[in-house]
């Protein structure tokens, strides 16, 4: 479960227990909201009956549907690992030129919502469609999440070892086979199991490229049926497939590979004449996911006669959109605190559950965890409903798991013998993680702040249900626009959404930097 | 390291209590925007799953005539029909217009509804809206083949809905049966020709159609010509054509027979909900939208839809509403559209 776990190696754990009731006032009620869309599926599956749920899945597309699923999820996730541990190994292990630009520029898909990206390919090529439509897209959605972690772990991984088995008379591939994949092991994993489980979710892309999958078959019951009780039950499948995954997931981690304690040397391979085809893999992997979404947006505002001078309204929007996306990801930041010290410090088996209920959450699509919050607030806290509060929890449920890998290693790396000591000295538990713990985990905050920004800024389901009314964010304006044929018109909202989202793409990969750097 | 994290985790502290803040402010301001203001006299809250310029123009007019403060919410017809069935009695919604009848009935069977006042009714042709009266028709659109006039002649477009089953037309057609306009020609064929036949000919339709995400999508497809002719709406061809430009513009529209199961005229409508605070000015809402005033907005706006009220015409569209002769069918058999989703699902399409 750890992500990106393995920095900084196995916690000082001293005794097995529980750990300090503060902690779990603070983290039981974040479990409880993590698992109010787990309640809501069970309510609303119930209420449909058996029958009818076992009826919905012995319908005769449903194999189908699983078929796809798992077909993504098989081909999509190896495939991010592929790229992202390639683009990785270049950049941290070799003398190619630009490190940084290519860092910074081939992490910038994360500041490109799924939708736009998948308009994008349509609009580029038709035969993007079906299993492979879906498989292409996504794979340049979601390399990233394999690829940042990596760079940290590449860069922070003494290349010594590497150098051994290279003097030993292994080739290059070898190397890499044998020596650098077993520790990006954790980073794969990780990364893996977040990308999984956003395919899993994904509705906007796969539904455009005409892909189905159990999470485009939930929002037909729900559109085309105005079946709530219809969409709870497909859903239980994919909490069954997560729960797969995270199983598989912890199955294949083992044991934590051991990692450099004093600052690693690291020499890069030279690669001469290399360097050319190894430039020209770089930018071809940028123009595929970066060039044809942000192209297809100029094409559109050139092209689109729709295309009006920006209004008023687009600052609104990115007024909102940004304010949203912020207190979202500072409330994440912060409620992920509690839940990442218990599962690193205190790894019992109700703290792994905590933990586990983020990941249940996220593999199910935004709009079942927006019809889930919808539910109970309208019947247990009225006031809340279609409040900017709800939403920015919606968005902290969807964000929750990213938060997690984020702060994890920080918190891993954090030695609780420094609180220790000032707690010796008689500060109070308060002062000591305002003094102590806070400025050693804050690099993981910005981070965890930094992606769940993202997550936040460029979502539309979750959105389109639980804003107050009235409020527009750049994403439910694109959507209006674009279901009105006007790309021209729609097409400033999503630049002005991946401009935004340029800026926490640019921290995050100086986090990653950092992380590397200062990790002991 | 020590030293230099300081600012950082400062700012974060801060932005922290910054964020609750606002947070906080913006749960008081929204109580203040939905749950309390509604009460006041002259606000209403309207759900709206129609084409969102259009219905900013007709609120607009509405409120520079009344004085009543409209709050739109816009999202898909169905996202906002769940919702204001998940909301039951407390829903914050007043009147919800809608861009098929499907989304009304399924809250009409629900008794969420209220009754549109006879007045109303009446301003527009009486058999296009609920037969309980449980909500008005506002617009119509029509059901047509968009075809890429570089890839088909006239001469080769078929005459009847039924046609597109046949093998020639294998890999030539587009259809979106995700979209809530593709089950009423489903139902058309049902009620028409019977089960069995709208069964048979999905069946093939599934064979010889390339199946899309929406009539947006469709509309474009035709005109690029990456396939040769779409099922659509009337309207998403003009607004395709408004996109690319009149002179850029490679596709037509082509309609079927008179009667045939395939010409078949649908309409948006709204309604009030039985438990609205404001119902008196929902209702003032409603007789405005079939009201000469917004008939001649909806008339003239880049929605093209045709409008209803007897006397206004959409001289924009090329074909007017009053020659198109459709398939026998009634709003009634249209109904809730839930057998034709039982259709789809049986044979895969969705």
């Amino acid at each position: 479960m750890s992500a990106l776990g393995g920095i900084g190696a196995a916690p000082l754990v001293r005794r097995r227990r529980l750990g300090p009731a503060p902690l779990w006032l603070l983290a039981l009620p974040i479990g409880a909201i993590l698992l109010l869309p787990l309640a809501f599926v069970g309510v609303q599956a119930s209420s449909a009956g058996w029958t009818k749920a076992m009826h919905l899945l012995r319908l005769p597309h449903v194999e189908e549907l699983l078929r796809n699923t798992i077909e993504l999820v098989v081909l999509v996730t190896p495939l991010c690992a592929i790229v992202g541990a390639g683009v990785a190994w270049l950049l941290e292990r070799t003398d190619v030129p630009g490190r940084r630009f290519w860092a910074v520029l081939l992490a910038l898909p994360l500041a490109v919502p799924e939708f736009v990206n998948g308009y994008a390919w349509i609009g580029l090529d038709d035969r993007v469609h079906g299993l492979w439509g879906a498989v292409l897209v996504s794979t340049l959605s979601y390399y990233p999440l394999v690829m940042l972690p990596a760079i940290a772990t590449l860069r922070r991984a003494d290349s010594a070892l590497e150098d051994v088995a290279r003097s030993q008379g292994l080739r290059s591939f070898a190397v890499f086979r044998r020596v650098t994949l077993p520790q990006l092991r954790l980073a794969l994993l990780g990364g893996g199991l977040i990308i999984a489980l956003h395919l899993l979710a994904e509705y906007g892309a796969f539904s455009l490229l005409g892909f189905r999958t159990f999470t485009t078959e939930i929002f037909t019951e729900y559109q085309l049926g105005f079946d709530a009780a219809s969409s709870a039950v497909l859903s239980l499948v994919l909490v069954g497939l997560c729960l797969l995954l995270l199983g598989a997931e912890s199955g294949l981690q083992g044991r934590t590979p051991p990692t450099a304690e004093a600052p690693s040397r690291r020499r890069r391979s030279r690669l001469g004449l290399r360097a050319v085809p190894a430039v020209g893999a770089l930018g071809g992997l940028a123009a595929l996911a970066v060039g044809v979404p942000v192209g297809a947006l100029v094409y559109w505002m050139v092209v689109g006669s729709s295309t009006t001078l920006p209004s008023a309204s687009i600052a609104s929007a990115a007024v909102s959109t940004v304010t949203l996306g912020l207190a979202a990801a500072l409330v994440t930041a912060l409620a992920a605190i509690p839940v990442a010290v218990l599962a690193v410090r205190y790894p019992t088996r109700l703290a792994q559950l905590l933990e586990r209920s983020a990941y249940i959450a996220r593999a199910m699509p935004g709009l079942i965890i927006a019809l889930a919050l919808a539910y109970f607030a309208v019947r247990h806290a009225f006031s809340l409903y279609q409040s900017s509060v709800l939403l920015v929890i919606a968005y902290a449920v969807l964000g929750f798991p990213l938060a997690l890998i984020a702060i994890r290693p920080s918190i891993a790396q954090a030695s609780p013998r420094l609180e220790e000591a000032a707690r010796s000295l008689g500060q109070p538990p308060l002062a000591v993680f305002r003094r102590v713990t806070l400025p050693l985990i804050a690099p993981g905050l910005a981070a965890a702040v930094s992606i769940v920004f993202l997550s936040s800024v460029t979502e539309l389901t979750a959105t389109l249900v639980l804003r107050p009314t009235g409020t527009e964010t750049l994403a439910t304006r694109f959507w209006t626009y674009s279901s009105g044929l006007a790309y021209g018109a729609a097409a400033p909202y999503a630049a002005l959404m991946i401009a935004i989202s340029a800026v926490p793409t640019y921290f995050l990969v100086r986090w990653f930097d950092a992380l590397a750097r200062t990790s002991t | 390291m020590h030293v230099r994290r300081r600012p950082p985790l400062r700012a974060l502290v801060l932005g922290g209590t910054f964020a609750f803040m606002l947070a906080g402010a913006s749960s008081s301001g929204f109580a203040a925007d939905t749950g309390q203001a509604a009460a006041r006299a002259g606000t209403i809250t309207l759900y709206s799953g129609q084409h969102e310029q259009t219905v900013s123009q007709l609120v607009g007019d509405f409120t520079k005539r009344t004085g009543i403060n409209v709050k739109v919410r816009s999202a898909d017809e169905a996202t906002l029909a769940n919702q204001i069935i998940q909301e039951g009695s407390k829903s914050p919604a007043d009147v919800f217009f809608a861009e098929n009848p499907p989304a009304l009935q399924v809250l009409s069977e629900k008794s969420i509804l209220a009754a549109v006042p006879a007045a109303t009714l009446a301003a527009v042709p009486r058999a296009r809206s609920a037969p309980s009266g449980d909500w008005v028709a506002i617009s119509a659109r029509a059901a047509a083949l968009d075809y890429n006039t570089d890839k088909l002649r006239k001469a080769d477009l078929p005459k009847s809905l039924l046609d597109l089953a046949a093998p020639k037309w294998k890999g030539r057609f587009a259809i979106a049966p995700g979209e809530t306009d593709f089950q009423p020609l489903i139902t058309s064929i049902a009620k028409v020709r019977g089960d069995a036949a709208a069964l048979t000919w999905l069946k093939a339709v599934k064979k010889n159609a390339k199946v899309l995400e929406d009539n947006e999508l469709i509309a474009a497809a035709v005109d690029k010509g990456t396939v040769d002719a779409g099922l659509v709406d009337h309207y998403y061809w003009y607004r395709e054509r408004d996109e690319v430009g009149a002179d850029n513009t490679h596709s037509a529209l082509h309609y079927f027979a008179p009667h045939d199961p395939g010409m078949l005229v649908d309409v948006s409508a709204a309604a009030v909900l039985k438990s609205s605070k404001n119902a008196a000015d929902a209702q003032r809402f409603l007789a405005y939208l079939v009201s000469k005033p917004a008939q001649t907005i909806i008339a003239t706006s880049e929605s093209y839809e045709y409008p209803l009220r007897p006397g206004v015409v959409n001289h924009k569209v090329i074909r007017p509403l009053s020659s198109i002769v459709p398939a026998r069918v009634t709003a009634t058999q249209l109904g809730d559209g839930k057998a034709a989703l039982a259709m789809l699902q049986q044979v895969g399409l969705l």
